[in-house]
Order: C-alpha cells, then sequence, then structure tokens
C-alpha cells in the first residue's frame, strides 16, 4: 500500500475512533452506527475532490466534534437526516 | 366717498394679497423640493462592503463578496449593514448576533483588521470595508468561527466559587467588603467575545497551549476574588511555561477589547503573584 498522507492518517484514525466508540453501546445500537458511519465516510471519499484540503480539515473537525457526543455514555442512539431525499 | 374708495382699496388689497402670497408659498416649495432632490442625489452614499464568504454544503475556496449598500438608508454600526445586506441582498450571508448592544458577545469579527463587536464598531468612513472572521479560528460558515477550543481554554481555569470552609452563616450569601468588591472592576465585565485572545500573535501560534487574554483575565479575575479560597492551587494550575508565560505583553489584547479592559495587566498581575508565591 502507498505511503498515506497525513491527512489520510486523520480520517482513518477518525473512522477507527469511531468503530470504538461504537463498541462502547449496545449490540443493535452498534451495527446501526457502524452502517452509518461507514456510509458517510464512503460518501464523503467518493464525492469530495481529494485536492480538497479545506473542506476535508472542516470535516475532520465536525466529525471529532461528533465523536465526542457519541463518546459519551448518555448517547445511545445515532440517526441520520437526508436533506434531498430521493422520489 | 371717501369710505366708498377706501373699502375699494381695502377690497383690491384683501383680494390680491393672497393670491401673491400663494404664489411666494408655492415658489418657496418649488425650492425645498429641488433641495430635497439635490440632498437625495449628492448624499445617497454608497459603500463596498468585501465580506469573506465560505459554505461548506457547496465546497469551493474562501472569497470575498462584495456588497455595495447606501449608507442614508442604514443604521450606524456595523452590524446593521450587515443585517442589512442579510435582510435586502443576500439572505444567505451567515454570522451570528444577538443583543445589538455589546452585552453578548456573538458578533465578534474583524472589521478592516481590527477585532471588535460589529455593533459597537461604527461604520468606517471611506468606499469600502473589509469584513473577515475571527483570524487565526477555525471558520464554520461565513463570519461563524468554531469557539469550541476557546470555550474549553476557559472551563480549563474552572470558572467558579471554591471554598475549604463553610460559609459563615450557613444558608446565606458569602459577603464582600467594598474594596474587596472593587479588585474585580476590570475582570467581571468581560463577556468573552475572544476578541482579545483573537489578535494576539502568541496565541495564534500556540491555540491549543497558551491559554489566552481572555481565559488568564478570567483566572486572575477568580484568584482575586477575597471569597475564593483555591487561590494557591489556582496560581499553581496555570503556573506553565505555555499555560501562563507564553504571554510576551504585546498587548494587542488591550487594543482590541471592545469593552475597554486590559487583559494583558491582569495577565501581569498573575505573574507577580506567581513570584512572590
Amino acid at each position: 500500500m502507498a505511503k498515506l498522507s497525513g491527512l489520510q492518517k486523520q480520517v482513518l484514525s477518525l473512522y477507527r475512533a469511531f468503530l470504538r466508540a461504537a463498541r462502547t453501546k449496545s449490540v443493535e445500537d452498534r451495527q446501526q452506527m457502524e452502517s452509518i458511519v461507514a456510509a458517510e465516510f464512503r460518501r464523503n471519499a467518493k464525492q469530495i475532490d481529494r485536492k480538497n484540503f479545506i473542506y476535508i480539515e472542516y470535516l475532520l473537525r465536525r466529525g471529532n466534534k461528533q465523536l465526542d457526543q457519541l463518546k459519551s455514555p448518555a448517547t445511545v442512539r445515532l440517526s441520520t437526516l437526508d436533506p434531498n431525499p430521493e422520489p | 366717498m371717501a369710505t366708498g374708495i377706501l373699502r375699494r382699496v381695502l377690497s383690491r388689497v384683501s383680494a390680491s394679497s393672497p393670491s401673491r402670497f400663494v404664489r411666494i408659498r408655492a415658489h418657496a416649495s418649488e425650492a425645498e423640493a429641488q433641495q430635497v432632490e439635490q440632498k437625495a442625489t449628492a448624499s445617497s452614499n454608497l459603500k463596498t462592503f468585501a465580506i469573506y464568504r465560505w459554505n461548506p454544503d457547496s465546497p469551493s475556496k474562501p472569497e470575498l463578496q462584495e456588497y455595495k449598500i447606501d449608507l442614508k438608508e442604514c443604521g450606524p454600526m456595523v452590524l446593521d449593514a450587515l443585517i442589512k445586506i442579510k435582510n435586502e441582498i443576500d439572505p444567505s450571508l451567515t454570522f451570528r448576533r444577538s443583543c445589538r448592544e455589546g452585552i453578548c458577545g456573538s458578533c465578534a469579527m474583524n472589521i478592516d483588521g481590527c477585532n471588535g463587536l460589529a455593533c459597537l464598531t461604527k461604520i468606517p468612513s471611506g468606499d469600502s470595508s473589509t469584513i473577515t472572521p475571527l483570524p487565526h479560528m477555525f471558520v464554520i460558515k461565513d463570519l461563524v468561527v468554531d469557539m469550541t477550543n476557546f470555550y474549553n481554554q476557559y472551563k480549563s481555569i474552572e470558572p467558579w466559587l471554591k471554598r475549604k470552609s463553610e460559609p459563615p452563616v450557613p444558608g446565606k450569601e458569602i459577603l464582600q467588603s467594598k474594596k474587596d468588591r472593587a479588585k474585580l472592576d476590570g475582570m467581571y465585565e468581560c463577556i468573552l467575545c475572544a476578541c482579545c485572545s483573537t489578535s494576539c500573535p502568541s496565541y495564534w501560534w500556540n491555540p491549543e497551549s497558551y491559554l489566552g487574554p481572555a481565559a488568564l483575565l478570567h483566572a486572575n479575575r477568580w484568584i482575586s476574588d477575597s471569597r475564593d479560597e483555591y487561590t494557591k492551587e489556582r496560581l499553581e494550575a496555570i503556573n506553565d511555561e505555555f499555560k501562563l508565560y507564553r504571554c510576551h505583553t504585546i498587548l494587542n489584547c488591550a487594543r482590541a477589547c471592545p469593552k475597554g479592559l486590559n487583559p494583558g495587566k491582569q495577565i501581569q498581575h498573575i505573574k507577580s503573584l506567581q513570584l512572590l508565591g
């Protein structure tokens, strides 16, 4: 595998941290969380231009904030909202 | 006869004078109207605002967008101009605002290179002004910045009253002499708008490790409080090469503060206590 850039490493470690955080939740919620997180990462990996550093860094900061919220024991579930639902 | 003539003269005068009077007034109002028109054309005072725009939903490079507004139809403050632009030209322009009188600290931004509250800053004279978010802060959208780190630093100095002993009268307030209360003047007014911290070059280079003028001012507010009994612990907690001693008394903080406080002076007070203690 090619050597990863710093930004790529940050994205991967964020993904890993999300999966780890999901492990602290119940089995059922964990699966749901993992699928949402995976879908979000894959969607952005596909859509975003890999040279759009400003936007990737913005998403990293947003992701870290969401991770902090997910880590809290008070958080039990994740849910998503599609702003542009397909008809 | 004589009375007849007199009456005729009188009637003539009375008949003619109103018409003359009316004519004069008509002239006057015409002239006034002309003046008003001249005023309107001469003083429709257009000013260009170049405002920093970046929207995470349509990811592209940040840019300065220009808006022209007539200052004659706008309030005196920069915030009035921003609200006018948002209302009338571009509703997608995003900025924080709340009280519009300098007590909430929401509308801190960089106006023509100087940090300040938009609601307390008069629209600068001149043809154009540049408005950007607070420098060296992560932008969430347009003029809205991420204040998480700033608030966490404020939290880290434990900004609440901490006591070791019971209050002198149980269930009552802990009283303070007027002299002790006066020590808090120049600190309690801080509204945490982040104008000072984001104007500090030291804070730009070490935003994670250096607490910044705002947090240190609040640290000193609790260190100086006569009712607080954790003064020593507080001093020890910030006695750190980075947390406290990254302040090199550049004093941009005092220049930027929209409330006219001097965080640099308060940091100096902490430093002198560290030397004594």
